[in-house]
């Protein structure tokens, strides 16, 4: 039996977005609220899985009243909130925020970003060659997934999901401040040396590819990595009875990587590490 | 939650430091030896609530291990996380948020000497120059640039720590080479700091109110200063009622005194109607903003004035505990807070039943450990809970949602020593006071090129000319930074601002918080917007990006241009704009939404670069 969560009845406020009256539930974001009526914002820390953290600033918007510009991703609508979502003022924080990232950040993996950019008519080498960058390696210290820390934009979406959002293991935190400031595990450790658990569910939620599959880093390494010619194939985990749903990254016949669909009820898009990353006995051919 | 230690133990010292603050372990989960367990020890677990409950106690728990043995190793921090079931990961990136803490290797003393503003055109980096030669490796002393260390009227100003039981601390300011090394080679025979009444040059005059007991009373005794005053306003507030407290702070046009300047009776009253309890006062004493030292010399000189004023705000509002936060560099103020703290509490004026009065408040003190981002209020909420010091997204709103998630009072110092007289004289008089939209004295911390720097107290509407002159300003007066790193500059000849609120808004500058430092022209502008620059990127806590990257980007800018004049900076001057507008503009916080206002007010009022 399929269950449909009907939730309980929520009150629709009235608010002016870009000048077009238009209602949400209580409860609801700005961006909820705009994705509703056809108008994306870019976001990068905004996860569908978790609470948005708001430190990215690319969806900021205006609202009358505000001193400062406000996070789409999670300022609430109120009644009567007018809000504008493309005004010159947050077409340039946009833009600016952008530039910083792209800068100082090795964003060539985030989907995304380079429409932005263009659209927003960024200029990330402005700040010309001698801008400070994250300038970090890979960090390849196991065998099932890859820190690359030169790609992290510290949008917390991996310790949130290691942390109380969802998998409870608190092995990751931000270490440091400032530009300084990194994803770290204990004194900075391999991760081998700390409380991973290696379910992966950091690597399902950032948004920048810092974080990856060993399989994913080694093939984009060897330029081997195709995405379009992948497909996708949504199955049910065989190791235990729990249920979880897996989706099968597949190219040339090989599983490449695993995830698991969001709005699935039983993982929100998170599993252990035998689901996430248990697959080699499925293409074991001898 | 699932805890995972690494093999590295905790030294005896370590060991013995954590638990004279939390008590020996009670059981081996919490990292008692296995021979010392019981039978029943194999039974049960302190995890749970109970054992994330304890998570405020990480900060203390930091200072403890760093006050101990002067860095914080991993053994030690991975003991401390068992003792308070934290993850290890969590509490490294606790520990490495604070500029005061290391997770390397260093010696027992740290000599932080302050190369900030004041100091530096008192010129700090000759002292540090001297310094660093002659406390090499090996000296036995680890030898920080630090950013403001609230000396500015004695600058420049170097601040010792020396690691052991006790921690032995040192002040030494002015300082000469010979007497900063001299501090931290042996911080116990290093000369007394001079009282606090130093650093207030109107001293013992009877016009004054907010410092009148600075330098009268023994800022020890508790009888001094019931003698001259004291507890005469917390028995008005009694009389008053919550209700009546509150009516006579918003009569009297009290705003706060921190820089922002809300309303203070409306935070109160917003705190005191919230139906969920408990209710906390918090104290914000994270004085950091480069020239700010007022509320060290109210600390130092008149510390029960603050404890009083603690005890009526949370009668107020409704509150039985309060958390002074205070920061982490003024080991005199701690010392005078605690001894005052725990004399008020023998003497029944803190405690379970206040002057008989059947009202229950207790205090306890949080030290900062170098991080300027705690002075905003939602930081400094997080910081005491035991999590990194980041600001959160407001709303919600601390008078909703606050310290431990409750609604939260939060003033500084000053706003609540305000308390005091508009009390003891009522609300009227104390509107009386200054102009009709700032109400009341205000402190003003006046440093740099004068002759006699120090706190002044003035009611609101004196002119900056008039405040400049009490203190003495020295020919040659290039510029006077209002506010702090944070505020703006304004040229010599703009003598006739009003020092209120609304005057400094109408000439386009902030009052902040009563920062005046005035620069004459042997100080060059460029190099000190370099240095407000370094300051905004070393503080920046890195969670959202304008702020983390803008102020990188704006030193950067600053660097290039720090010789350059005219058009040859001009590229840089519209790049400084661009990226100063969005991170005011989209920056989580003030730290960040006032990054570029000192650097914009430089080059549009003073016509630096051209």
């Amino acid at each position: 039996m399929t269950v449909t969560e009907l939730g309980i009845p929520r009150r629709l406020l009235e608010f002016t977005l870009d000048g077009e009256a238009v209602r949400a539930p209580e409860g609801a974001t700005i961006l909820d609220a705009c994705r509703a009526s056809g108008k994306d914002i870019p976001t990068l820390c905004e996860g569908d899985t978790l609470r948005p953290k708001n430190a990215c600033r690319v969806c900021v918007v205006e609202v009358e009243g505000s001193r400062t510009l406000v996070p789409a991703c999670s300022r609430k609508v109120e009644p009567g909130m007018e809000v504008r979502t493309d005004t010159e003022r947050s077409r340039h924080s946009r833009k600016i925020v952008l530039e910083l990232l792209a800068s100082s950040v090795d964003l060539s993996t985030t989907p995304q970003v380079a429409e932005w950019i263009k659209e927003y008519e960024a200029k990330p080498d402005r700040f010309g060659p001698d801008a400070a960058r994250l300038n970090e390696e890979p960090r390849v210290d196991n065998d099932l997934y890859v820190r690359d820390y030169d790609k992290c934009i510290l949008c917390y979406k991996c310790v949130d999901a290691c942390g109380d959002q969802w998998q409870n293991t608190f092995a990751i935190s931000v270490a440091g401040r400032g530009f300084d400031a990194r994803i770290a595990v204990e004194q900075d450790a391999p991760l081998t040396d700390s409380a991973c658990v290696y379910c992966g569910n950091c690597i399902e939620v950032c948004p920048t590819g810092a974080l990856s599959f060993k399989s994913e880093f080694d093939m984009r390494a060897a330029g081997t990595w195709d995405e379009p010619a992948q497909t996708e194939t949504t199955t049910i985990c065989a190791y235990c009875g729990v249920g979880c749903n897996l989706t099968l990254h597949v190219q040339d016949n090989e599983i490449v990587k695993v995830t698991s669909p969001h709005d699935n009820p039983v993982t929100h898009g998170n599993l252990c590490i035998k689901g996430r990353f248990g697959y080699q006995h499925v293409q074991n051919r001898d | 939650m699932d805890l995972h230690f690494g093999d590295s133990k905790p030294t005896d010292e370590e060991r013995a430091a954590i638990d004279a603050l939390l008590g020996p372990p009670e059981s081996s989960w919490e990292g008692a030896a296995r021979d010392e367990m019981r039978a029943a020890d194999l039974r049960w677990a302190r995890g749970g609530r109970a054992a994330r409950d304890r998570r405020d106690l990480l900060l203390p728990g930091l200072h403890a291990i760093n006050d101990r043995v002067g860095w914080i190793s991993e053994g030690a921090l991975d003991y401390l996380c068992r003792r308070l079931t934290v993850p290890p990961a969590e509490a490294y990136g606790v520990a490495t948020f604070y500029a005061m803490f290391s997770v390397k290797p260093r010696p027992a003393t740290v000599l932080h000497v302050c190369t900030d503003l004041a100091c530096a055109a008192a010129g700090a980096s000759a002292l540090c120059e001297g310094v660093e030669a002659r406390l090499g490796l090996g000296s036995g002393v680890h030898v920080e640039r630090s950013p403001c260390l609230g000396l500015c009227e004695r600058a420049p100003a170097a601040l010792a720590i020396k690691a052991g039981d006790p921690v032995r601390t040192a002040v030494s300011a002015p300082a000469t080479v010979h007497e900063a090394v001299l501090a931290a080679s042996s911080p116990d025979s290093a000369p007394e700091e001079p009282p606090a009444a130093m650093a207030v040059p109107q001293a013992g005059d009877p016009g004054l109110t907010l410092l009148r007991r600075v330098g009268v009373v023994d800022p020890a005794s508790l009888d001094d200063y019931r003698s001259h005053g004291g507890y005469a306003a917390l028995r008005r507030a009694f009389d008053l009622g919550p209700a009546g407290v509150i009516r006579e702070v918003t009569d009297s046009g009290l705003v706060g005194r921190g820089g922002a300047a809300f309303p203070t009776g409306r935070k109160w009253q917003a705190t005191a109607s919230q139906p969920d309890h408990p209710h906390y006062l918090v104290c914000n004493a994270d004085e950091s903003e480069p020239g700010t030292f007022k509320d060290r010399v109210i600390l130092e000189g008149d510390p029960y004035a603050l404890v009083e004023s603690m005890t009526i705000a949370a009668y107020a509002t409704g509150a039985h505990r309060g958390y002074l936060y205070l920061r982490g560099e003024y080991p005199r103020a701690l010392r005078r807070m605690e001894h005052a703290i725990a004399q008020a509490r023998a003497r029944g004026f803190l405690g379970e039943d206040i002057l008989g009065q059947g009202y229950a408040f207790d205090i306890e003190i949080r030290r900062g450990a170098g991080a300027y981002i705690c002075g905003e209020e939602t930081a400094l909420f997080n910081s005491i809970e035991g999590y990194r010091g980041e600001p959160r997204s407001k709303p919600p709103f601390p008078v909703e949602k606050g310290l431990f998630g409750k609604p939260t009072v939060e003033n500084n110092v000053e706003t609540l020593v305000n308390v005091l007289p508009i009390l003891t004289m009522g609300a009227e008089a104390y509107a009386a006071i200054g102009t009709e939209k700032s109400t009341g004295p205000k402190l003003f911390c006046v440093s740099g090129s004068v002759e006699r720097p120090g706190i002044y107290e003035l009611p609101f509407g004196a002119t900056l000319g008039e405040l400049l002159d009490l203190a003495g300003v020295r020919p040659g007066l290039r510029a006077v930074l209002l506010g702090g790193a944070a505020g703006g500059f304004v040229r010599a000849d703009e003598r006739d601002i009003p020092l209120t609120f609304e005057g400094t808004r109408e000439a386009g500058t902030t009052l902040g918080s009563g920062v005046v430092m005035a620069f004459d022209d042997t100080v060059p502008l460029p190099r000190l917007l370099l240095r407000i620059a370094e300051f905004f990127r070393d503080e920046s806590c890195g969670q959202c990006v304008p702020c983390r990257v803008g102020t990188v980007r704006q030193e950067e800018a600053l660097n290039r241009i720090a010789e350059r004049t005219g058009a040859a900076a001009a590229d840089d001057i519209a790049l400084l704009r661009e990226v100063g507008r969005a991170m005011r503009d989209a920056s989580i916080c003030g730290l960040g939404q006032t990054a570029w206002n000192a650097v914009e007010s430089a080059i549009d009022r003073l016509g630096a670069y051209e």
